[in-house]
C-alpha cells in the first residue's frame, strides 16, 4: 500500500497560541522523514495536525491525495498510525490488551477479535521484541518496556502512514535499532514515515529526509545529507555542530556547547 | 484470550453469588422466614401475612436493590471511562446531589409521591424525570465550567463537579427548611439512602430506565476502550471522542438519577464496583456487565443487613456500603500492582 502524506501552507496551534506556520512539505511513501527541532518548536503539533488530532486553521493535509477533512474517520484511522509522547496508565491493563486497541479501526462494535486481529497483536508485540511482556501490566514496565508496546500498538493497526512522537525514546541502544528497522520496514513496503526526535544519530542513521523546524516554520527540509549539516544544525539548536561524512554517505554529527568549555 | 474467559467466570459466578444474596435478603429481616415458606410465598401460597411481607414487600425491595446498585456502579464505571480518572463517581461529580435536589423540587412540587407511597406507573416513572432534570442541570453547569473551546475538559470537569456537588449540598439543606417537620424528617432519611420506598411500580419505572442507560452504554464500549490510550490517540483510532463523551455523560447521569430518585443518595457504591472490577478485566463490555452484577450484589448484602442488623430499627443503607466500601477501597488502592 503506497500512502503519500503532504502538508500544504499548514498552519495549527491551540487557543490563541499558533504553533506551526506555514507549512508545506510532502512526506513520499517509501520514505522516512525525521522532524527536528528545540522544545516547542512545533514537531508534536505537526505530528497531531498530519494524523487529524489537531485541526489545520488555514491550509491543507493531503492523504493521499485526498484532503484529510473529508476522508472518513474510520478509513483515515486505518491508513494513519499515531503515537502519542508519554503515557500514564489510568487504569491497569495488561500489554496484550492495549497492543489490541491498535485493531480498533478494523473491528465492529461488538464481538470478539478475529484471527486476523489476534495475528497482528502478536506479530507487533514480536516485532517491538515485547512477546515476553504481552500479560504485564504497563503500570509494572519500565518506561523503555511501556514504549515498545505502545509502539507495538501502533503496528498492529497495520497503517500505510507512520506519525510517531519521540519512539526511541526511553529506549536502550538495541532497541533503538529495533525500531528504526520497524520503520524502514514499512517505508519500503510503501508506507510513509514521520518521526520526531531529539537523537541526530537517529536521524543521521534512520531517516531518509529531515524537516528542520524553528518556531512553528520550516526552517529546512531535504535529505540528511543536504539537512544536517554544521550551519543548519548549529543555527537550528544554537549549539555548536560537527558533522563528519560516516559510512553509506550518512553524516556523523557531533554537537557541543555553543562557546566552547 | 484468557482475560476474556475469566470475565465470563466472573459473571457467572457473581450471578450466582446475586441469586444467593436475593434469597438471603427474602429471608431476613424483622421476621425471619423460612426457605420453604417464602418459595411458597412466592408461588401466592401459604398464609397471607407471609405472602404479603415476601411479595409486597421484601421483593419489591431486593429487586430495586439490584437495580439502584446496578445503575450506580454502571454510571461510576462510565464516568470514570469517560474521565479517565479512577475517581470520578455519580456522587463526587454533582449528578447524585443534582438529582436529590430535582427530586426534592418535583415532590414539593406534588410530582409522583414522597418515599414510601404507592402511585401508578406514571407517577413512578415521573419522579426519576424530576431527578434526571435535577442531574442535568447540574451536568450542565458542571460542563459549562470545565469546557474549553467547545470541548469537555478531562481534568477540569473533575474538579467542576467537586464545586457543583458543594453547590446542590447547599441547595438542599435550603430546600429541606422548608417542608414541615414530619415531611423534612422523611426527606432526610430518603436522601440518606433509603430502599424502603419499593414498589412494584418504581421497581418497573427503574428497570425501564437502567435498559436505556445500559442501552446507551454498551455500544461505547470500544469507545471507552480507546480512551484508555487518552483522547487524542483515541481520536485516531477512529473514536468520534466528543458524542462518546457527551452520550456516556448523559447515560451517567440518567442512572445515578433514577437511582437517587428511589433510593436517595448512596455513595461508595459507583466508586467502589468498577474498582474492583478492573482488577479482573480491562475490556469495558465486560467491565459495564460487571459492574452492574457487583453494584447489584454490594447493595442487596447491603440493605439485607441494614433491616436486620438492629431489627426492628433500620439503618440508613449509604451508610452500611460506606462501611464496607471505604475499608475495600482502601484495602484496593494499598494492594494496587
Amino acid at each position: 500500500m503506497t500512502m503519500p502524506l503532504a502538508a500544504e501552507a499548514l498552519a495549527a496551534g491551540y487557543g490563541v497560541r499558533e504553533v506551526l506556520t506555514d507549512v508545506t512539505r510532502a512526506f513520499p511513501a517509501g520514505r522516512v522523514t525525521a522532524l527536528l527541532g528545540e522544545n516547542g518548536a512545533g514537531k508534536s503539533t505537526l505530528l497531531k495536525a498530519l494524523a487529524g488530532i489537531v485541526p489545520a486553521r488555514r491550509g491543507t493535509v493531503r492523504l493521499g491525495g485526498r484532503p484529510l477533512s473529508e476522508i472518513p474517520r474510520r478509513e483515515a484511522a486505518r491508513a494513519l498510525g499515531y503515537l502519542q509522547q508519554g503515557f500514564e496508565p489510568l487504569f491497569p491493563i495488561v500489554a496484550r490488551e492495549l497492543v489490541l486497541l491498535g485493531r480498533t479501526p478494523w473491528r465492529t462494535a461488538f464481538g470478539a477479535p478475529s484471527a486476523r486481529d489476534r495475528a497482528a497483536v502478536e506479530a507487533a508485540l514480536g516485532e517491538m521484541d515485547a512477546g515476553a511482556l504481552a500479560e504485564t501490566d504497563l503500570g509494572a514496565m519500565s518506561g523503555g518496556e511501556r514504549q515498545r508496546v505502545l509502539l507495538a500498538r501502533v503496528l498492529a493497526s497495520e497503517p500505510g502512514v507512520l506519525l510517531l512522537d519521540e519512539p526511541t525514546a526511553n529506549l536502550d541502544p538495541r532497541h533503538r535499532f529495533l525500531v528504526l528497522d520497524a520503520m524502514r520496514r514499512r517505508a519500503e513496503a510503501g508506507g510513509a514515515v514521520v518521526f520526531s526526535t531529539h537523537e541526530l544519530d537517529i536521524a543521521a542513521s534512520g531517516a531518509d529526509d529531515a524537516m528542520l523546524l524553528s518556531g512553528g516554520r520550516v526552517l529546512a527540509a531535504g535529505p540528511v545529507a543536504d539537512t544536517l549539516t554544521e550551519p543548519l544544525l548549529s543555527a537550528l539548536f544554537r549549539v555548536a555542530a560537527c558533522v563528519t561524512p560516516g559510512a553509506n554517505g550518512r553524516p556523523l554529527v557531533s554537537l557541543g556547547p555553543a562557546r566552547p568549555r | 484470550m484468557s482475560s476474556r474467559r475469566s470475565a465470563w467466570t466472573w459473571g457467572a459466578a457473581l450471578a450466582a453469588v446475586l441469586g444467593a444474596a436475593l434469597l438471603a435478603s427474602l429471608l431476613l429481616g424483622s421476621i425471619s422466614l423460612a426457605p420453604g415458606d417464602v418459595f411458597r410465598a412466592l408461588a401466592g401460597a401459604g398464609d397471607a401475612q407471609t405472602v404479603s411481607i415476601v411479595r409486597d414487600l421484601r421483593l419489591p425491595r431486593a429487586l430495586l436493590a439490584v437495580l439502584v446498585g446496578g445503575a450506580l456502579a454502571l454510571s461510576g464505571a462510565a464516568l470514570q471511562a469517560l474521565l479517565g480518572n479512577p475517581l470520578a463517581d455519580p456522587y463526587l461529580l454533582g449528578v447524585s446531589g443534582g438529582a436529590a435536589c430535582g427530586t426534592l423540587v418535583g415532590s414539593l412540587l406534588g410530582l409522583g409521591a414522597s418515599a414510601g407511597a404507592r402511585t401508578g406507573i406514571f407517577g413512578a416513572l415521573a419522579l426519576p424525570l424530576a431527578a434526571f432534570l435535577g442531574a442535568l442541570a447540574a451536568v450542565l453547569v458542571v460542563g459549562l465550567g470545565a469546557s474549553v473551546g467547545g470541548r469537555l475538559d478531562r481534568g477540569r470537569l473533575l474538579l467542576s463537579g467537586v464545586v457543583v456537588n458543594a453547590l446542590a449540598s447547599a441547595v438542599l439543606l435550603f430546600l429541606l427548611s422548608f417542608g414541615d417537620a414530619s415531611r423534612s424528617r422523611t426527606f432526610v432519611f430518603w436522601m440518606l439512602g433509603s430502599l424502603s420506598g419499593a414498589t412494584p411500580g418504581a421497581v418497573l419505572a427503574l428497570s425501564v430506565y437502567t435498559v436505556l442507560g445500559l442501552a446507551l452504554l454498551l455500544p461505547l464500549a470500544r469507545a471507552f476502550d480507546a480512551l484508555t490510550l487518552g483522547e487524542e490517540t483515541a481520536a485516531t483510532l477512529g473514536i468520534r471522542v466528543e458524542t462518546a463523551k457527551r452520550t456516556a455523560y448523559l447515560a451517567a447521569s440518567l442512572l445515578a438519577a433514577a437511582a437517587v430518585a428511589y433510593a436517595g443518595i448512596i455513595g461508595f457504591v459507583g466508586l467502589l464496583v468498577p474498582h474492583a472490577v478492573r482488577r479482573v478485566t480491562s475490556s469495558h463490555r465486560a467491565l459495564l456487565l460487571l459492574s452492574f452484577l457487583g453494584g447489584a450484589v454490594l447493595l442487596v448484602v447491603s440493605d439485607a443487613a441494614a433491616r436486620s442488623l438492629f431489627a426492628p430499627a433500620e439503618i440508613s443503607v449509604g451508610a452500611i456500603t460506606a462501611l464496607l466500601g471505604a475499608p475495600a477501597f482502601l484495602f484496593l488502592l494499598r494492594s494496587r500492582p
